[in-house]
């Protein structure tokens, strides 16, 4: 299984999540730069946060009309796993391939801390190894995860299986329904505001997040073999 | 390479750019010359260096170039005091950043800098340039940055408007060290009347370099191009070298355009293109831009590099159209950066910054001559001795008086608390002090977790980071007491390296060395001199001691608005984790582990947090300094840990012992009980500021072993109690003095910042 992880200019977990899929999956990954507009020999696509354009105009706003994007709306399209964390997520909302749309936080500041979240669906590609409603801990850091949907939306998030994870005790920045992750109607496109590559061992605080990068794994080499 | 043809005689320098300069002659005669910060002395000094008098675009050179910031006129003499040698120094003080070896051929680079003035009149962007400064002067050395850390002061948060800079100068650091994704490690906040109009920000950024990529600010070989990469210039920050240089007045808001605006989204795409240029190899020089702009860049790089230069003003990227030679030269616009490089190979260099879309030129060429020539619009506007810009800058020889109120404290008995208070009371009043309380309200607005390298996060003694493919990690920590040296410079300057060592020392790391930010007033008053100079002795005398060289830093004066600051040296500790096993925290982890007090505690409440809370202010003398003490506890605590023995430590500093074991508590909601013999009063005991002291918990496996090693190194050592429950519980002389839920303790310590800030913006 392949990796790819775009870089924008002011990415800033690129080297991160490499790191993690590096450490964790022993699995190659490229960083790939963002005018680079071919993706196809890679199986997922990680789009990791940061603040791509320095987040003017509004947080992943920029990045979309970056030639990967297409690339990336395409590789989701065939059914490829993309996991966009943070301003990843921010992204994958802007260009249209999550619905929903992000706020500045409630309290109006940037807050970086670990946060318990609720596994709400372990169905997903991304979740195969949570244990249903299994609460986890894995870091926030962001000014900009107010996460909001009209009603309608929301519904239908609910109904098909769509929040992945919530927040659990506290809300970190007011989000609709608590919302911390989600996936696309298909299952393969997940957009979290939490960072999975920064718990992936203990003394980083939380080890929670390595199993997210061995579902994927697990999910797709179950799939298509070992590759 | 073709040598260009050497000019030995001077060139012709134009009289004024505009009519709207004044011409030389107006300059002398109307003494315009003040109007920039240079005194009559020097203006001779100035027309004695070009033989002729200088036209307002050499004017401002100079008075840039000699201004306290760049020129450290003041200081100088003190500087040379501070041990700056070591055989682990790669980098002393002189260039962006110091540096000093890791082994396995690495290095460490780092440096704090102070962002106070402009931080009073404009807190986001004044505090968030600050941060920018300090990263470019560690990347412009060659390193990665990997950690910035901030030591904070500002006035009571019950005044509105200094709740007004504190939120806006945290917001703004947040912002740039979020953005460019530098993890914001550690730092300190202390609130004080004293820095009520005149807060003060120093920035500390780390990074890290193999020991072939140091990079230095030199300009070399004749002909070699000298390239200016990053924002374009605009006419923001001009003269704030000199700004930063006289005191705060009434005016002080009228000063706004000096300060700066950052983007930190440019100084990322700066950072990268930078690393990558060091990573081939192509460059021979590199220097940011900061105070004084172009101006100091060059001319530095120049002197460090006995050459000369010639710059065209002409192809400088400019934001603003009509900007003068003066405008240009004197900008402070941010996010720039100078770059000497190999005639010819201006193409690979092109290639790169071209990738990360940066706007760059060839602004000049490197001379032999000596000579600083400014060419604008195909004149000579400037010509200028190299060497009369930097190295034969005035340095003024001050002489100190010993304040009065130093004389009067003498006689004030510290000894015990000035109103009888149960320790139980005090121990809620002190937690709740803002000094005291969790930070957290502060570094939970910076990312102290990007690059996924963060040890040890903030909210410990010190923050831990470990290096990527290497066993090893760093601590690091700032620290300085701004009350104590108030109260007796040269303890108090002692007590902060002293300090800022012990608290690396706790999270398992051998200390390696310093930089300095040295926070005073004016230095024309013989008072302020006084208390640098003795800070200065102090600092220096426990580096000696304890073996960590200063290898750069920073000295801010004119900290004065309504009044003068209390003396506030910081310093910023870098320490060496050989092993990440070694990692060790404040927090108790394990019920039953045994606590250990190192150290002797003496009646020491003279600049106490007690003693600010029950009297208002501080008096006396603060607490006593030996540094041979201190050394021998660092090397016991590191024995211990590095042997496996220790689960937590925590030095004792503000609050005393109290505090400290309260502190312990926190993380994991652990409680303690403790007994405590002793001769001193219960309160005296708990709150006193003593020294050399630590809390240690160890488990009961490894107990005999390690009071072994106390008494075989001959550190006084007292087993006080047991990790234990929720509660905190402490007797002395048998009586319980203490009794109170962890939880409960913890909610005043973290609802204390929170609250304050909360307040009515009307009050």
């Amino acid at each position: 299984m392949r990796f790819a992880v775009p870089v924008f200019p002011g990415s800033n977990c690129d080297e991160d999540c490499a790191k993690a899929v590096r450490e964790i999956l022993d699995r190659p990954v490229d960083l790939v730069w963002h005018k680079d507009g071919n993706l196809d020999a890679y199986d997922a696509i990680i789009l990791p946060g940061g603040f791509s354009y320095g987040d003017y105009l509004r947080t992943g706003a920029l990045a979309r009309f970056s030639p990967v994007m297409e690339a990336v709306a395409k590789a989701a399209d065939k059914g490829k796993l993309v996991l966009g964390i943070c301003n990843g997520f921010q992204v994958l909302l802007e260009s249209g391939l999550l619905p929903g749309a992000m706020r500045v936080n409630d309290h109006l500041k940037f807050r970086c801390s670990i946060q318990t979240l609720r596994v709400e669906n372990n169905q997903s590609p991304f979740t195969g190894l949570y244990q249903a409603g299994e609460e986890i801990q894995l870091p926030i850091a962001h000014g900009e995860g107010n996460y909001y949907c009209d009603q309608e939306t929301l519904d239908k998030l609910e109904v098909q299986g769509q929040i992945i994870f919530r927040y659990s005790g506290q809300n970190p920045n007011g989000s609709v329904a608590g919302i911390a992750g989600i996936v696309n109607r298909r299952g393969n496109v997940l957009g979290l505001m939490p960072h999975p590559e920064r718990a992936i061992y203990d003394w980083m605080g939380s080890s929670d997040g390595a199993r997210m990068f061995q579902s994927m794994l697990r999910y797709w080499e179950g799939m298509h073999g070992a590759a | 390479m073709v040598q260009p043809e050497q000019q030995t005689t001077a060139v012709h320098v134009v009289e004024r750019v505009t009519d709207q300069e004044p011409t030389p002659t107006q300059i002398r005669d109307g003494e315009l010359f003040q109007e920039v910060g240079l005194n009559h002395e020097e203006y001779q000094q100035i027309t004695k260096h070009l033989g002729r008098l200088p036209n307002w675009t050499e004017l401002g050179i100079y008075s840039v170039m000699w201004s306290e910031h760049c020129s450290y006129k003041n200081s100088k003499p003190l500087l040379k005091r501070f041990p700056v040698e070591g055989p682990q120094v790669l980098q002393g003080p002189g260039e962006g950043a110091g540096a000093i070896d890791i082994g396995d051929g690495q290095a460490v680079v780092f440096k704090i800098e102070s962002h106070n003035h402009p931080t009073a009149v404009e807190p986001f962007q004044g505090a968030a340039t600050g941060v920018g400064g300090i990263i470019r002067d560690v990347f412009s050395m060659g390193a990665r940055p990997v950690a910035l850390l901030n030591s904070l002061r500002f006035g009571p948060l019950s005044n509105s408007r200094v709740r007004y800079l504190f939120e806006h100068a945290v917001a703004g650091i947040a912002h740039y060290g979020n953005v460019i994704g530098i993890p914001t490690v550690g730092g300190e906040v202390d609130f004080d009347d004293s820095y009520e109009g005149n807060p003060l920000v120093n920035a500390m950024c780390v990074g890290v370099l193999s020991h072939d990529e140091l990079q230095k600010g030199v300009a070399k070989g004749v002909g070699n191009p000298v390239i200016y990469v990053g924002a374009s210039t605009g006419r923001d920050g001009i003269h704030g070298a000199t700004f930063a240089s006289e005191e705060l007045g009434e005016d002080a808001e009228e000063k706004r355009p000096s300060v700066q605006a950052g983007d930190p989204f440019m100084e990322k795409l700066l950072l990268e293109a930078c690393i990558e240029l060091v990573k081939k190899g192509i460059l021979i020089g590199i220097q940011d831009m900061g105070a004084a702009g172009l101006t100091c860049s060059s001319a530095e790089m120049a002197s460090k590099g006995e050459t000369g230069m010639e710059l065209d003003l002409d192809q400088v990227p400019q934001r603003e159209t009509g900007m003068t030679p003066y405008e240009i030269l004197l900008s402070e616009s941010q996010e720039r950066m100078l770059l000497v490089v190999e005639d010819g190979r201006e193409a690979e260099v092109q290639e790169v910054l071209d990738k990360w879309e940066l706007p760059s030129a060839v602004v000049g060429r490197v001379t032999n001559d000596n000579r600083y020539r400014i060419r604008h619009q195909g004149r000579w506007v400037a010509d200028i001795p190299v060497q009369t810009l930097v190295d034969d800058a005035p340095v003024v020889y001050r002489t100190g008086k010993e304040p009065e109120a130093y004389r009067q404290n003498a006689g004030i008995r510290v000894d015990q608390p000035s109103v009888d208070i149960h320790p139980g009371e005090a121990l809620n009043q002190v937690l709740a002090s803002s000094n005291v309380a969790s930070k957290r309200w502060v570094y939970e607005q910076y990312d102290h977790m990007v690059r996924t390298s963060t040890a040890v996060r903030p909210g410990s003694d010190a923050a831990v980071v470990v290096l990527d493919g290497l066993d090893k990690a760093l601590a690091m920590c700032t620290d300085g007491n701004g009350r104590y040296v108030y109260l007796d410079p040269q303890e108090g300057g002692a007590a902060a390296v002293a300090e800022a060592a012990r608290n690396v020392v706790c999270s398992g790391a051998r200390p390696l060395g310093i930089t300095d930010c040295l926070n005073f007033g004016s230095p024309e008053k013989p008072e302020v001199f006084w208390q640098l100079e003795g800070a200065v002795d102090g600092m220096s005398e426990a580096c000696r001691q304890l073996e960590t060289p200063v290898v750069g830093g920073n000295v801010s004066l004119y900290n004065e608005s309504k009044g003068t600051i209390h003396p506030t040296p910081v310093v910023g500790m870098v320490g060496l984790v050989e092993s990440r096993q070694h990692i060790t925290t404040q927090a108790f982890k394990e019920e039953g582990d045994l606590i250990y007090l190192l150290g002797e505690t003496f009646a020491e409440l003279g600049g106490s947090e007690l003693q600010l809370i029950l009297d208002g202010k501080v008096s006396g003398r603060p607490p006593k300094i030996d540094l041979q003490r201190e050394k021998k506890l660092h090397q016991v605590i590191l024995t211990a840990i590095q042997k496996g023995w220790v689960r937590s430590a925590h030095d004792c500093s503000s609050g005393g012992l109290a505090v400290t074991l309260a502190e312990s508590s926190f993380d994991h909601e652990l409680g303690a009980r403790v007994e405590i013999e002793t001769a001193l009063d219960a309160t005296t005991y708990l709150f006193s500021e003593t020294q050399s002291r630590a809390v240690l918990s160890i488990p009961q496996e490894y107990a005999d072993a390690f009071q072994r090693l106390m008494e075989e190194e001959a550190v006084p050592c007292a087993k006080i109690g047991e990790v234990s429950g929720s509660c905190l519980t402490v007797e002395v002389n048998g009586q319980q003095v203490i009794d109170a839920p962890v939880k409960e303790l913890k909610s005043i310590w973290e609802g204390a910042i929170p609250c304050a800030m909360n307040a009515s913006s009307t009050n």
